[in-house]
């Protein structure tokens, strides 16, 4: 089980509180965990990766086990403590505007 | 007895401010969407319980939300809450916040790059929508204005868009390019006895009209006259801050431009300036009083550098003429201090008679007038910038 933050008004457009937690098949990295967040929550599509690109916006982050993850490969192996469940991956809006 | 609904976009949610028809007391809904963007909040003349709201974030993108119990309920129309997110044959349901270009072979080639600040090309890239455009029969079909500069159409109450690539294509896009707050297509005016025929306002590219339903485009330029560009009565490259008709005499169209306020008699072929004795030409808003088609509203702002009105003192000019001869309103306005600013969708008439007269500003206050202007109240104060105001004239 996968464990996603999302920031406030990612949690508003979605209707949850809290975390968010997924089933992943097959390898878990940010495009499997991205993948299985949009299929599961499709009102988010084009608010984390752009819709055409399948780019990061920019003023997002990905951190997990005190990291910045956001340029990491969106293939890359995420932490084993984000696979195994012990820690979230966590979606921040950079700190910026009013 | 006849009722309206104000809605009210701002910096940092949407605000729904409706009161009966003597318009002097009022309730206040909102924040929705509270924290976002809200560039344009609009209702279906054909269901005024279908509203549709543009929703931005400079971190999330654009998000379009809609409403079908007038305001009290909101959803993105491609993903209704507890509804399965695929088809049956697994496929995902509308992306309501989508908005690809069309860069389909028969008409994508020219519509790769247009004019950056610099003088060189660049590509289109979507940034958010300014501007949404119920259909005057279909509660379903409903117009967007973007940025980077372009006309959206969803024929499915908003839960997929598709691009009137013609309007980009048609051959001027190339030497479009963004004003101070982008490029934006930020007016679109449909023409209730016309189906076919479409106006549309860009900034900083001028005006274009359609007459087959947003298929073929052209410009629509001719008389304006924009000192801030190499060529000043060039067919294309003027910053047109907003168009307005009166719906009975869709033919005749007023603008607030850059600087100038003009006035065609001639559903744009040709343009004529009527800024007559206003104590400055620049603005942003432009609005024609609902049942007497040559008085006008514009609200003068001292200049492109000087965004608030001038002396300090908010004024709304109205002319009953048509242009050339206008008229202060100041009664219940700040007539001294005054530094906000009125942007471009920020005004918005009433049917009701008296016509009501409504305008935002970017210091948060809404004001309503219910004589046509000759008196002003705030409906509220305090609210984040204001973005965007229309009404709703209910039965």
């Amino acid at each position: 089980m996968i464990r996603v933050v999302l920031p406030p008004h990612l949690r508003a457009l979605a209707r949850v509180d809290g975390e968010v937690q997924l089933d992943i098949e097959g390898q878990v990295t940010q495009r499997s965990v991205l993948d299985a967040l949009e299929a599961r929550y499709p009102m988010l599509r084009g608010t984390i990766r752009d819709h055409v690109t399948r780019q990061r916006r920019p003023f997002l982050r990905f951190f997990a086990c005190e990291e910045d993850l956001s340029h990491e490969l969106p293939d890359a192996l995420l932490p084993d403590a984000v696979v195994s469940g012990a820690e979230p991956l966590l979606i921040i809006g950079a700190i910026a505007g009013g | 007895m006849s009722s309206v609904r104000v809605l009210v976009g701002t910096r940092k949610g949407a605000f729904v401010l409706p009161s009966d028809g003597k318009r002097q007391q009022w309730e206040v809904s909102g924040p929705h969407f509270a924290g976002w963007e809200i560039y344009h909040v609009k209702g279906s003349p054909a269901d005024p319980n279908r509203l549709y709201a543009s929703q931005t974030s400079g971190w999330f993108g654009q998000i379009i939300q809609r409403s079908d119990d007038a305001g009290k309920t909101w959803h993105q129309p491609g993903t209704p809450p507890g509804e399965p997110t695929t088809t049956p044959d697994g496929m995902p349901k509308g992306e309501s916040n989508k908005f690809v270009y069309d860069t389909s072979a028969e008409t994508g080639k020219p519509l790769t790059t247009h004019q950056f600040y610099d003088g060189t090309q660049h590509p289109w890239e979507f940034k958010r929508v300014w501007h949404l455009e119920p259909s005057l029969e279909d509660p379903d079909t409903v117009y967007a204005g973007v940025e980077d500069a372009a006309l959206f159409r969803s024929t499915d109450g908003g839960r997929t868009w598709q691009e009137l690539a013609g309007l980009r294509g048609h051959g001027t896009g190339p030497r479009w390019q963004p004003g101070a707050g982008g490029m934006c297509l930020h007016t679109i005016l449909l023409d209730p006895g016309n189906p076919g025929r479409v106006f549309v306002a860009i900034s900083a590219a001028g005006a274009f009209r359609s007459d087959d339903a947003g298929k073929t485009w052209r410009p629509i330029n001719q008389g304006l006259r924009s000192n801030y560009i190499p060529d000043p009565t060039a067919e294309v490259g003027h910053c047109v801050h907003r168009i307005a008709m009166n719906k009975s005499r869709p033919n005749v169209l007023f603008m607030q431009k850059h600087w100038d306020v003009m006035r065609s008699d001639d559903a744009g072929d040709s343009w004529r300036e009527v800024s007559g004795n206003l104590p400055t030409d620049f603005g942003f808003v432009i609005d024609v009083h609902a049942h007497e088609p040559e008085t006008v509203f514009v609200v003068p702002i001292k200049s492109d550098g000087e965004h608030y009105p001038p002396e300090g003192k908010l004024r709304v000019y109205r002319s009953r003429t048509g242009g050339n001869e206008w008229e202060a309103l100041t009664k219940g306005l700040p007539q001294r201090d005054c530094y906000v600013n009125v942007l471009r969708d920020a005004m918005a008439v009433d049917s009701l008679d008296k016509c009501g007269v409504y305008f935002g500003t970017t210091g948060g206050q809404v004001y309503a007038s219910a004589d046509a202007g000759d008196s002003w109240a705030p409906i509220v104060r305090d609210l984040p910038a204001v973005l965007s105001v229309e009404v709703q004239t209910l039965p």
